[in-house]
């Protein structure tokens, strides 16, 4: 019995790192290739919850309905980043970063009351799709299959990344931006391109956390904090820039954080905390190498 | 087909290149000559628009480029082979000449016909740029900016540090991309060796250009070579 509590735990704790490692994989990768410290990355993710529940629920009752929204409220919130990086981030690269934090911190503002003023500030949800309600039985101890599919989710999106970044020539440009973007200039390539395609897919993972995470938890103003918070400390423990880093912060947290609920329940938030603390006490500039 | 008249050029307020001009004509091999500092590499990174000129004009084909961002030049077809090689250490060998290529007008230098030029990147296709030795990575350089076709080749100390067969290789291959057609502006401190090359050679100092002419008319002015040239 202690086990299977041990072995859901488990399950808890990396299905949570698997939202977070999408949503930190967004924020390393703009983070590594245009050297922006995206603050509304948050917002994205926040949208991207909120745009998931208003298709679903337009969609009503049909099955497919939440599907749907998987598949297109991560567009939309790939077209808002887009958007914002074309019209007003593109004049700031040249920038220092205390001017594009702050920047990005005035855009995480205006998006959070555009959000207040579409969705209000009342808690939402949805439901997972009817074929991932309920719970499964493993080795006698029942799990959310919702669970299981985060589970089988998170490594897609790292294949799916690696994928981008190794074989598409837009990920490998990007690669080679991250490190030198004059150089990527003297090759007949117009930077800002890779930058706005780099921006985009960071966005559109935001947003894709945002919409996966919509049916296990409630979407409310406020969800953004947390989890910008949360994939700044996984970005900066994995080694900023890089992808994989990502998913061994996120992997970190998401385990210390549920399995600090069996050691010491009250305090279960302080674990994830405490493990990246002594992760950087040890090697400052995170666990892998960093592009910066 | 280059045609550079009268270009001032800056470092924030430091004044570094001085009224320089200098022509390079179509299937030529043209050397900037110089010593550390002399003005080579800022006088290219002024033509990539890098360093964009305050004052002057650069033409390329009949047409005014001085004020495009370095991309569109690279676009016009002017290629340029920075002396720091700047080799993308992450990516591989492969992946170095694949972002890079473009087939071009000619269509004369692909991946492959590189890899003839220079058998080594081959054999070490898979490994990162950053694991190359110097002298690899500069034959690196040289292919990556050969498979974007270009036009006008600017080559910034390619035999800098290199042994001396690998310099006699380079040179052989700057003949080779001469005899099809390329045209190239040569910057380099080596003067024995940019001479077997050149055809006409400018040299500059302290930002200024001192003397222009053919290799023959530089070999007889024994005082440019000394004051200017002699370490």
């Amino acid at each position: 019995m202690v086990l299977g509590f041990l072995a859901s735990q488990l399950l808890v704790g990396l299905s949570r790192a698997m939202i977070l490692f999408i949503v930190s994989a967004g924020l390393t990768f703009v983070l590594g290739v245009l050297r922006v410290p995206n603050v509304f990355h948050g917002s994205l993710y926040m949208i991207g919850a909120f745009s998931a529940f208003s298709i679903a629920t337009q969609l009503g009752h049909h099955p497919a309905s939440v599907w749907v929204a998987f598949l297109t409220a991560p567009l939309v919130v790939a077209l808002i980043g887009l958007a914002v990086e074309r019209t007003l981030l593109t004049r700031l690269y040249q920038r220092e970063h205390l001017m594009l934090i702050l920047f990005t911190f005035g855009v995480t503002l205006v998006l959070n009351d555009l959000v207040k003023l579409a969705w209000g500030a009342d808690y939402r949800s949805i439901l997972p799709p009817p074929v991932l309600q309920g719970s499964a039985v493993l080795m006698g101890v029942p799990v959310p299959r919702y669970n299981l599919f985060l589970l089988a989710v998170g490594p897609l999106v790292a294949l799916g990344m690696w994928l981008f970044t190794h074989r598409t020539r837009i990920g490998k440009l990007a690669r080679a931006a991250a490190v030198d973007r004059e150089m990527v200039a003297l090759l007949g390539i117009d930077v800002n391109h890779v930058f706005a395609g780099a921006f985009l897919v960071g966005a559109y993972l935001a947003g894709l956390g945002g919409a996966l995470v919509a049916p296990s938890t409630s979407i409310t103003l406020g969800m953004d904090h947390t989890i910008l918070i949360e994939a700044f400390l996984i970005v900066t423990t994995g080694g900023l820039g890089n992808i994989w880093g990502a998913l061994l912060g996120a992997l970190l947290f998401g385990l210390t954080q549920s399995l600090g609920v069996l050691i010491w329940p009250q305090f279960a938030i302080v674990f994830p905390y405490l493990a990246t603390a002594s992760v950087l006490l040890v090697r400052p500039r995170g666990l892998l190498r960093s592009v910066w | 087909m280059l045609e550079i008249q009268g270009i001032h050029a800056f470092y924030g307020l430091s004044h570094v290149l001085f009224d320089v001009s200098l022509r390079v004509g179509e299937g030529e091999v043209v050397c900037l000559l110089g010593r550390n500092g002399a003005g080579k590499t800022t006088t290219l990174r002024s033509i990539m628009g890098i360093v964009p000129p305050r004052q002057g004009h650069v033409w390329f084909r009949g047409e005014e480029i001085t004020h495009l961002p370095p991309h569109r030049v690279v676009q016009k077809g002017i290629w340029y082979v920075p002396d720091d090689r700047r080799i993308f250490p992450d990516l591989t060998v492969r992946e170095n000449l694949e972002i890079a290529e473009r087939p071009g007008r000619r269509g004369l230098w692909d991946r492959e016909r590189v890899y003839e030029l220079f058998p080594v990147l081959k054999s070490k296709e898979r490994q990162k740029g950053g694991t190359l030795s110097g002298g690899e990575q500069k034959m690196l350089a040289i292919a990556r900016a050969l498979v974007g076709n270009p036009d006008l080749l600017l080559l910034d100390e390619p035999l800098e540090g290199l042994a001396p067969q690998l310099i006699r290789a380079i040179l052989e291959q700057i003949q080779e991309m001469k005899r099809l057609g390329l045209t190239v502006l040569l910057a380099e401190q080596n003067v024995h060796a940019a001479l077997q090359v050149a055809d006409r050679v400018y040299v500059i100092d302290d930002g200024r250009i001192r003397f222009h002419g053919t290799v023959e008319e530089l070999r007889a002015q024994e005082g440019i070579r000394r004051k200017y040239l002699l370490v």
